[in-house]
C-alpha cells in the first residue's frame, strides 16, 4: 500500500460538493501536487487529511494504518505537518517559542513535572531546543531567532511556518501553497528548500500550488482537480497538456 | 542598552535573564520582608490585599491573558476557596490540610466549568461565566446547612501546628507573600514548558494549534483547572484575612476588579498581575480621601475666585452629595477600564517598558516602535 491514500473521499457542504469521490496515492518519498483553478477543492483535501472536516464518504490511510476518524491532534503525532495558506502563526510570541510548539508533539513531561520545573522537564526542553536550532541552519533563520511574529516580514513568517512543521519531525509535510505571496528570488529559495525536505530529511511532500513554473520544477506527480473532481494524475508536462486541465484553467 | 550574548541555551531557559534581575528582585524581596516590621499595620494590612489579588491576577493571567479565554467568575472561584476552608476549619480540620484542600476542590470546580466552556468563545464564555458566578453566589446564599446563607461565616484565627497566626500579624503578611511567590515561580515554570507554550498556542491561533498536535478542549480545561485552583487558594487566605464572609462579598463587582487588575496591570506579562494588583487596592482609599476632602476644595477653589461665600456653599454641598452618590465607585471603575482599553491597552506594566525603553535608547526613541498594526486576516472558517 502506498504511503498516503485517499480512497473514494467526499466532502458535502449542503447541496455543494467540495470534493466528489476523489482518489489518490502519495508514494513514500515523493514530491506530489494537487492542482486546480480556485473552490475545485485542494485546501479542503488538506483539511480532510488534517481531520479538521469529516469526509461525507471514503477513507484515508496513512502508512498503512486507517485514520478517517482519528481526532485533529493526533494527525501531528502520526507524523503528518502542515503549513497554511494564509499563514497561521501565534502572532505575539518569538520565532523560537513558535517554532518549540511545533515540537509539542514530541512532549513527554506532564503538568505536575513542569510547574515544578524538573532537571527532566529541562533536559527534553533542551532536546527540543537542539532540534529546533537544527532547523533554524537549515532554512537560515538565525537573524529571526528571537523576533516576534507580528514584526516579521510576509516572506519571512512563510518560512518560519515552514520551519514550524519541520520542527514536529514529520514523516508526511501538506504545504498548502507555499509560494502565494512570495517574490521571485523567495520562491527560488522555496523550490530549493521543498527538494531538500525531501532529499535531505527523507520527507515526503503533499503540496497544494499555483505557480505552474515551481510545480514543475520540483514536483514528481501532479494531480489536478476541478470542482472537486479528479481531473488527471501524472507528470507535470503530461497534466500541463491535458486538454481537460487546459480546459478547467482557460474555459472552451 | 543591554545586549544580552546568548551562549548557551540555558539562557533562554532561565526566570531570571541576567544578573540585573538578580540584584533588583533581592532588593524587592528584602524591603517586602522588612516592610511589616517598619509601615504601620494599615499598610501591611493594604499589602496583604495587593498579594492576594496579585495571586488572584496571575490565576487570571493563565487563563485570561495566556490562554485567551475569558472569565468573569473569578468571584465565584475565590468564594469557593473561601468557603471550603471555613467549613473545614468549622469542622476541625487543621490548616495544612484544608489549605490545600481549598485549592483542589476549586480546581475541579474549575475543570467542571471549564467542559461546557470548551463551546463557547467571546462573549458568550463572558456571559456563561457571569452566569457561574450568580449560581454559585445564590447556592452560598440558599445552601444554609453549610454556609449560614446570608449570615455568613466566621473564622477562627489561623493556626498552623498550634501555632497562633492572627489576620494582621508579620506572619500573616508572610503566608500571602509566600503564596503569591510560590504561584508566580509555578505559573513562570508553567510559561516556559510545552503545557504553556501550548496556552499561548491556542490563544493566537486554534487551528494551527490544532495541527501541531494540541488537544485543544484537553488545554482549555487545564488552563480553567490551574486558574481555579490558584484562586481557591487565595480564597482560603482571602477568608482569614476578613475573618468573616458572606455571599454577598462574592459578586460580579468582585470579579469585575480581578478583570480590572489584569486589564491595567497589562494582560501579557505576569508583572501585570502585581501593578494592576497595587493600583487597584490603592484607589479605595484614594477614593475615599477624595469623596471627603475634594467638595472642600472645590468650595474654596470657588471662593478664590471671587464667588461669594453663600453660593460657594451650595456649590460645595452640590460637590459632596455628588461625591457620595451611590454606585460612584462603579462609575469610576468602567471609566478607569475604558480609559486602559482606549489609551493603554498593554496596560501600567506596557507603560513601564515603553518608558524604560524611552530612557534605553535616550535620543533615538521613536514612538511608532509600539504602534499597533493589524496585518493578515487569518481564516475563520476553520476555529
Amino acid at each position: 500500500m502506498s504511503f498516503l491514500v485517499a480512497e473514494n473521499i467526499s466532502l458535502q457542504f449542503g447541496g455543494l460538493k467540495a470534493v466528489d469521490q476523489v482518489n489518490f496515492a502519495v508514494e513514500k518519498g515523493e514530491i506530489f501536487t494537487i492542482i486546480g483553478p480556485n473552490g475545485a477543492g485542494k485546501t479542503s483535501i488538506f483539511n480532510l487529511i488534517s481531520r479538521f472536516y469529516n469526509p461525507t464518504s471514503g477513507r484515508l490511510f496513512f502508512d498503512g494504518e486507517e485514520f478517517t476518524n482519528a481526532p485533529p491532534h493526533r494527525i501531528a503525532k502520526m507524523g503528518i505537518a502542515r503549513t497554511f495558506q494564509n499563514i497561521e502563526l501565534f502572532d505575539n510570541a518569538s520565532v523560537l517559542s513558535n517554532l518549540l510548539v511545533g515540537r509539542h508533539c514530541h512532549a513527554t513531561t506532564n503538568l505536575f513535572q513542569e510547574i515544578l520545573f524538573l532537571p527532566a522537564v529541562k533536559r527534553a526542553e533542551f532536546d527540543h531546543r537542539h532540534k529546533v536550532e537544527q532547523v533554524i541552519e537549515l532554512l537560515d533563520l538565525e537573524p529571526y531567532r528571537d523576533k516576534l511574529i507580528s514584526g516579521l516580514p510576509y516572506g519571512v513568517r512563510k518560512v518560519v511556518e515552514l520551519a514550524r512543521a519541520l520542527c514536529s519531525e514529520p514523516r508526511l509535510m501538506l504545504l498548502d501553497e507555499p509560494s502565494s505571496g512570495l517574490n521571485v528570488e523567495e520562491t527560488d529559495d522555496m523550490s530549493f528548500w521543498i527538494r531538500d525536505i525531501r532529499s535531505e530529511l527523507g520527507i515526503t511532500v503533499l503540496m497544494v500550488e499555483h505557480d505552474m513554473s515551481l510545480v514543475s520544477r520540483v514536483s514528481d506527480r501532479v494531480l489536478a482537480l476541478n470542482y472537486g473532481r479528479e481531473l488527471v494524475t501524472g507528470t507535470p508536462a503530461e497534466v500541463q497538456s491535458h486538454p481537460e486541465v487546459v480546459a478547467a484553467y482557460l474555459g472552451t | 542598552m543591554r545586549f544580552i550574548f546568548k551562549t548557551d541555551y540555558d539562557q533562554d531557559v532561565r526566570i531570571l535573564k541576567h544578573s540585573g534581575y538578580w540584584y533588583s528582585y533581592s532588593i524587592l524581596l528584602l524591603l517586602l520582608a522588612v516592610a511589616p516590621f517598619v509601615l504601620g499595620n494599615y499598610m501591611q494590612s493594604q499589602l496583604v490585599f495587593v498579594f492576594l489579588y496579585a495571586t488572584v491576577g496571575v490565576s487570571l493571567l493563565i487563563l485570561v491573558g495566556f490562554t485567551g479565554q475569558a472569565s468573569l467568575g473569578h468571584a465565584a472561584f475565590l468564594a469557593i476557596g473561601a468557603y471550603t476552608s471555613a467549613w473545614c476549619q468549622q469542622r476541625g480540620v487543621p490548616f495544612v490540610l484544608y489549605f490545600p484542600l481549598s485549592g483542589i476542590l476549586t480546581g475541579i470546580v474549575g475543570v467542571l466549568v471549564g467542559f461546557p466552556a470548551l463551546r463557547l468563545q467571546g462573549i458568550y464564555l463572558v456571559i456563561a461565566t457571569i452566569s457561574f458566578g450568580a449560581i454559585v453566589e445564590e447556592i452560598l446564599a440558599r445552601w444554609e446547612s453549610v454556609t449560614h446563607g446570608n449570615e455568613g461565616l466566621k473564622l477562627k484565627t489561623l493556626e498552623i501546628f498550634g501555632v497562633l497566626v492572627p489576620r494582621d500579624s508579620p506572619g500573616f503578611y508572610f503566608l500571602c507573600l509566600g503564596l503569591l511567590v510560590v504561584v508566580i515561580v509555578a505559573a513562570l515554570n508553567l510559561l516556559r514548558s510545552p503545557t504553556g507554550r501550548a496556552f499561548v498556542a491556542i490563544r493566537d491561533s486554534e487551528t494551527a494549534a490544532k495541527s501541531m498536535g494540541i488537544d485543544i478542549a484537553a488545554y482549555k480545561v487545564r488552563s480553567f483547572g490551574i486558574s481555579a485552583a490558584i484562586t481557591g487558594l487565595a480564597g482560603c487566605l482571602y477568608a482569614h484575612k476578613l475573618s468573616f464572609i458572606s455571599p454577598e462579598m462574592f459578586t460580579l463587582l468582585l470579579s469585575i476588579e480581578f478583570i480590572i487588575v489584569i486589564i491595567i496591570g497589562g494582560v501579557f506579562s505576569l508583572h501585570g498581575a502585581i501593578l494592576g494588583a497595587i493600583f487597584i487596592v490603592m484607589i479605595d482609599p484614594f477614593l475615599t480621601l477624595l469623596k471627603d476632602d475634594l467638595p472642600g476644595y472645590i468650595g474654596s477653589l470657588v471662593r478664590l475666585f471671587g464667588t461669594d461665600v453663600p453660593s460657594a456653599m451650595k456649590i460645595q454641598e452640590k460637590a459632596a452629595s455628588l461625591a457620595s452618590a451611590p454606585g460612584l465607585k462603579g462609575a469610576i471603575y468602567g471609566l478607569i477600564i475604558l480609559g486602559f482599553i482606549l489609551f493603554e491597552p498593554t496596560g501600567l506594566y506596557g507603560r513601564w517598558l515603553k518608558v524604560k525603553l524611552y530612557f534605553q535608547t535616550f535620543p533615538m526613541y521613536k514612538a511608532a516602535t509600539f504602534k499597533r498594526q493589524k496585518t493578515y486576516v487569518k481564516s475563520e472558517r476553520n476555529r
